[in-house]
């Protein structure tokens, strides 16, 4: 009880003291917080797109087949899926037949696309929700497109998928194969790859070199390929967000370690008259490890609340214009809230434990100078 | 007058108990909700045949990710320069990397 009534002391005591410093020392936690709110929003975002790209992507095709002429995707014909069907183990091949089309009234890419069956006549549509949002007025419900031969052809639209799939479907256009081939131009006999179902996951590797040696104008790219890409490209360790982020960090400690290496005169002072009152170096010691607790602890609970509230609650806005870019259609989606312990303990032991450190070492060396030096100093 | 220590301690224990609730409750209570829409995602997703997420829509390279090759972040000419801002965020390819 007495050691804990002591430790209370001193908190009430380093309080005291941060209070009378009160516009330098909330600069510096809404700072503090500021970069520890930056540091886990990145970690929060890029976990969750990661998970949130395994759970969809896994019941993506197991295969894709391009073909490849001068380095570059180049269209398949559609021959080479009997090529591939006569592979063991393939259990079906599909043409994908889509590609891009710009909308010069919105400035906007979508991605066109044809489905294996598609229900809806020549002359309608099916968009993902992010189209309707972007593409302007339209004419009686009706969708303005030019074709590969500059005519004008005007497509029903009707929304079948909500904002619950605009991860994966805010840019889709839906449409038949007919309509495809006169928008985009692709010749018949022609497809932009081949998707390829395989019986046992197991054999991929081995179908994917077989494919290779029966065309080998052709590019596979197996699934555990796209998912991999996915989670190298979220893994926040890997990511050039979190790099960029650590040239944050690091000013952030050179300023604080400049804060506490150079103590300013008022404190060194007061330092000097607590040593002069009779408290010990590992009072004084104390005091600057509850300082240090005070700031880094608050600005951690701050900083990693108003994390999880940017991504979770609020879609991570902020990342929203960097995602962006230069595009104009950008998804609504709402993530998988989760948080991995092990990240939020490193970043715990990143940030408050080495600004612990950092307040202490310095008032080491002031506090075993004898007080009256420090005092006349 | 109720001392500092004690209103900064209840301080650390309000926001404790707030970080705790959304790390461990907040995910309990968000998982109908979210279940209901990754299985709209999942099967979107199996029906197309879709290999990407609809993330960066500027460049053909960012917007299907993994399909990319070696060249389209560089356009058709040996001299065009990549130059979407999404381009910097990302990573080639995994099938690009490894070869």
């Amino acid at each position: 009880m007495i050691w804990i009534e002591r430790q209370r002391a001193f908190l009430d005591f380093t309080l005291s003291s941060l209070w009378r410093r009160k516009v330098r020392n909330l600069s510096l936690l809404m700072i503090y917080a500021l970069i520890i709110f930056l540091l886990s929003s990145v970690i929060f975002f890029t976990h969750a797109l990661r998970k949130e790209a395994e759970s969809v992507l896994k019941d993506s095709p197991e295969m894709i087949v391009q073909r490849v002429v001068g380095g570059r995707h180049s269209l398949i014909p559609i021959s080479y899926v009997e090529k591939i069907d006569q592979i063991r183990g393939t259990s079906s091949v599909r043409p994908r037949l889509w590609g891009y089309y710009f909308h010069p009234a919105s400035k906007t890419n979508y991605t066109i696309m044809v489905p294996e069956e598609f229900s809806q006549p020549d002359d309608t549509v099916e968009t993902g929700a992010g189209v309707l949002r972007t593409w302007g007025p339209l004419w009686k419900g009706k969708l303005y497109f030019k074709t590969h031969d500059g005519e004008a052809i005007l497509l029903k639209a009707i929304n079948t998928m909500g904002d619950e799939t605009d991860l994966v479907s805010a840019d889709l256009i839906l449409m038949s194969e007919s309509t495809f081939r006169k928008i985009s131009g692709i010749p018949e006999g022609y497809a932009n790859d081949l998707s390829v179902n395989i019986r046992n996951e197991r054999e991929s590797q081995t179908i994917m070199m077989k494919t290779v040696k029966a065309l080998p104008d052709t590019r596979p790219i197996l699934k555990k390929e796209i998912i991999r890409t996915y989670i190298s490209l979220f893994d926040w360790r890997g990511g050039y967000v979190i790099v960029l982020l650590w040239g944050a960090l690091l000013a952030f400690f050179i300023f604080a370690w400049d804060k506490a290496t150079g103590l300013s005169a008022e404190e060194k002072t007061e330092i000097g008259i607590l040593k002069g009152i009779g408290w010990d170096t590992s009072d004084v010691l104390m005091m600057k490890f509850w300082e240090g607790v005070v700031i880094s602890l608050s600005a951690f609970f701050l900083g990693v609340i108003a994390a999880y509230v940017h991504v979770y609650f609020a879609s991570a806005t902020f990342f929203e214009h960097a995602l962006k870019g230069w595009s104009i259609l950008y998804p609504k989606f709402s993530l998988r809230p989760s948080v991995n312990p092990y990240q939020l303990a490193i970043l715990f032991f990143l940030t408050v434990v080495p600004y612990t450190l950092l307040t202490i070492v310095p008032t080491w060396k002031v506090a075993i100078t004898e007080p009256d030096l420090v005092m006349r100093h | 007058m109720v001392r500092k220590s004690t209103a900064y301690l209840i301080f650390l224990l309000v926001a404790g108990l707030v970080m705790a609730g959304l790390i461990f409750m907040h995910p309990r209570l968000q998982m109908v909700d979210y279940e209901r829409g990754l299985v709209k995602r999942q099967h979107l997703v199996r029906e197309l045949g879709l290999t990407d997420l609809c993330l960066f829509t500027e460049a053909r390279y960012t917007r299907h990710l993994s399909q990319a090759d070696l060249h389209s972040p560089f356009q058709d000419y040996p001299m065009a320069l990549e130059h979407f801002p999404s381009g910097s965020l990302v990573l080639p390819p995994e099938h690009l990397l490894k070869r």
